[in-house]
């Protein structure tokens, strides 16, 4: 039943059998964590510390000791907010998207790039909490009545909608991420030599088995998982750009920013996606999984999406002149040749020029020039939020309330937090569950496998099967 | 009360082998109790004569739910209980209450759906669900066959019936089920 496409590279290499594939991903699971990983965790819990103690001193004193004045309300707080959510829709687009586009590349990567998905969440929100300046306070934004009367939330503000959005996505994104990381947990649950984690991965596991019966159901809520996820992921991008786009300042009074959002955050995403995958496939010899075609398929992804953000930019800037509207066209002026003009060349450089590079085969198969392009575009995408951002408030319509935003220690502090947080819990994930699918990649690996040797051959014998494994 | 249950346990080695034995094996009026599988294979549910899940329809439902109960709210709030004049505007201003709507009704069918599913396959922290061959969640493939139900079969003929279908190896497993 092996169909070897001539046109399409193989997925997995190194002539894996079903066996080599439960070996090669639990082996960093079973095994003692490596120096790398004890390394990289240390000096992300570090930054994590430090992370905290800035969070905990803006909480006590309050936004004060931000860079905010009296015009920038808003800075790199909600600028680091729409980033990370952005940086999230990548694990969704690929877990849900590509899973109703059928394409195979997507299980080698769609394990991790959902984890990433929910830490990223969780960053975002901890952004969410903390420009509230009252933390502690945060559930005024549930429509809970309260004590002194029928006070309800304003269902007209697209600030709900944000709450509604975010909360749905983080709680969908971990239901998603969790039935599928089922079948592996007690792939890992049947291999534990040791009690204690016979028992954690038991409990982890649900008691899942692999019965037929139970496989049908579990693909029948993957899939609408997967498509209730497809819409949910464009819609909380669209309602974080409601956030700007239904007021009415200028430069950020835009109809175009929905769709010019999502294009941003996917293109992000899959540049997080890329930086995290090429380090986790060298630490952890992946290669034979997550294979050039795999990163040559995400860069064309960024290519796209990067081009999409190019072409927004540009008529962003054509609207402005061609509305007649005076500050909206000053406030486009403002931003290429302001205060600001060197986040705004920062951001066309990164984001517009540098994904051009994609168009020539050799970089998008170069691991090398792929990471340095893949942090380059997340540099431009903080920028690109930044400049939407500050520098549309930072001269408003009354020329001497005009002022300049600078980030103190702490927004630089509050934003180090997020990575620790992050990182912190991206090395936990890789260390205690498995990074990459087996149960899917066993699935594709007759039909997208190379055909060296192994299970990849099909209808093998029982005879040919058993030397494979023995070798 | 327990009582000690023996299965016959046939492990095969490939997913096309093991759909062309439950084919023959059905044919020959051996009762298949379930297939255990480390990866979803296509073709089985046919095969074995699963039903497709009717999951969809549930999620469907709990999705409406979650329109009604966002609506509701919303209407209940900021039409009736809370009214708000804002710039004079309808205090039931409908295409503003599409998002919360539309994200309530992905959360309640997302959860629900989810929900039934682990009911219905009696998934959950804790449960412990007969694994009756471990090597069925890394590389092999198992048909489990309750004897009682095949009485007209002897051991040793369904054995070799499995045998003769492809599979590699046919085992015995005694179960201790509690009642």
């Amino acid at each position: 039943m092996n169909v070897t496409s001539s046109v399409r590279e193989p997925l997995i290499n190194g002539g894996k059998t079903w066996a080599d594939i439960t070996n090669d991903i639990c082996r960093q699971v079973e095994g003692k964590p490596s120096k790398s990983w004890i390394i990289a965790f240390t000096i992300s819990f570090l930054l994590l510390g430090v992370g905290v103690f800035c969070v905990m001193y803006t909480w006590i004193v309050g936004i004060g000791v931000w860079g905010l004045n009296k015009t920038v309300g808003w800075a790199w707080d909600i600028t680091n907010f729409v980033w990370w959510v952005g940086i999230g829709h990548a694990g969704t687009l690929i877990s849900a998207i590509l899973l109703l586009f059928r394409q195979k590349w997507r299980t080698s990567i769609n394990r991790a790039a959902e984890a990433m998905t929910i830490f990223a969440v969780l960053c975002a929100a901890s952004f969410i909490l903390l420009h509230m300046g009252r933390p502690w306070l945060g559930h005024w934004a549930l429509p809970l009545g309260n004590t002194y009367g029928s006070l309800w939330v304003n269902f007209y503000s697209p600030l709900v909608w944000d709450v509604f959005a975010i909360s749905t996505y983080l709680t969908v994104s971990v239901v998603f991420w969790y039935i599928g990381l089922i079948p592996d947990l007690a792939t890992i649950r049947d291999r534990a030599t040791n009690k204690v984690s016979r028992l954690i991965y038991g409990i982890m596991a649900f008691g899942w088995n692999g019965a037929a019966k139970d496989w049908s159901r579990f693909e029948a809520v993957s899939l609408v998982l997967a498509g209730l996820s497809t819409p949910l992921v464009l819609s909380v991008h669209t309602i974080v750009s409601f956030d700007f786009a239904t007021s009415v300042v200028p430069g950020w009074h835009t109809t175009i920013f929905p769709p010019y959002f999502v294009a941003g955050a996917i293109f992000s995403g899959f540049a997080m996606v890329l930086t995290l995958m090429l380090i986790t496939r060298k630490v952890f010899k992946l290669e034979d999984y997550i294979t050039l075609a795999h990163v040559e398929s995400m860069n064309k992804v960024i290519t796209l999406t990067g081009s999409i953000v190019g072409v927004a930019y540009i008529t962003e800037f054509f609207i402005a002149w061609y509305s007649g509207v005076e500050y909206e066209g000053y406030a486009f002026i403002n931003r290429a040749t302001g205060p600001y003009w060197w986040s705004y060349w920062a951001m066309m450089t990164c984001n517009v020029v540098s994904p051009q590079l994609f168009w020539f085969r050799s970089v998008r198969r170069s691991i090398l020039a792929t990471f340095i392009l893949s942090i380059i575009v997340n540099i431009g995408m903080w920028f690109e939020r930044f400049v939407i951002i500050v520098t549309s408030l930072h001269r408003d319509y009354v020329p001497s309330s005009w002022a300049y935003f600078s980030p103190t220690w702490f927004d630089i502090g509050d934003y180090a937090n997020s990575f620790g947080l992050f990182f912190t819990l991206f090395l936990l994930f890789s260390k205690f569950l498995p990074v990459i699918n087996m149960a899917e990649v066993k699935a594709i690996l007759k039909s997208a496998g190379d055909t060296q040797t192994g299970q990849g051959k099909g209808q093998s014998t029982v005879s040919s099967d058993k030397s494979v494994s023995s070798h | 009360m327990s009582e000690v249950k023996s299965y016959l346990v046939g492990v095969f080695d490939d997913d096309d082998v093991l759909l062309g034995a439950i084919k023959t094996l059905r044919e020959k009026g051996a009762k298949i109790l379930e297939a255990f599988t480390p990866f979803p294979v296509h073709g089985i549910d046919p095969a074995l004569g699963i039903k497709r899940s009717r999951l969809p329809q549930a999620a469907f439902i709990f999705g409406a739910t979650g329109t009604t109960c966002a609506l509701t709210l919303q209407i209940a709030t900021l039409g009736f209980d809370w009214p708000m004049n804002i710039g004079g505007k309808p205090n039931l201003a409908f295409p503003a209450f599409i998002p919360v709507s539309f994200e309530l009704t992905v959360l309640f069918a997302a959860l629900g759906m989810v929900g039934t599913f682990l009911l219905a396959s009696g998934l959950g922290p804790g449960s412990q669900k007969t694994v009756f061959d471990p090597r069925s969640s890394d590389d092999k493939f198992i048909l489990v066959f309750d004897l009682d139900k095949n009485s007209q079969f002897t051991t040793e003929q369904l054995t070799q019936m499995i045998k003769e279908s492809g599979a590699s190896e046919v085992n015995i497993k005694d179960i201790v089920e509690k009642h």
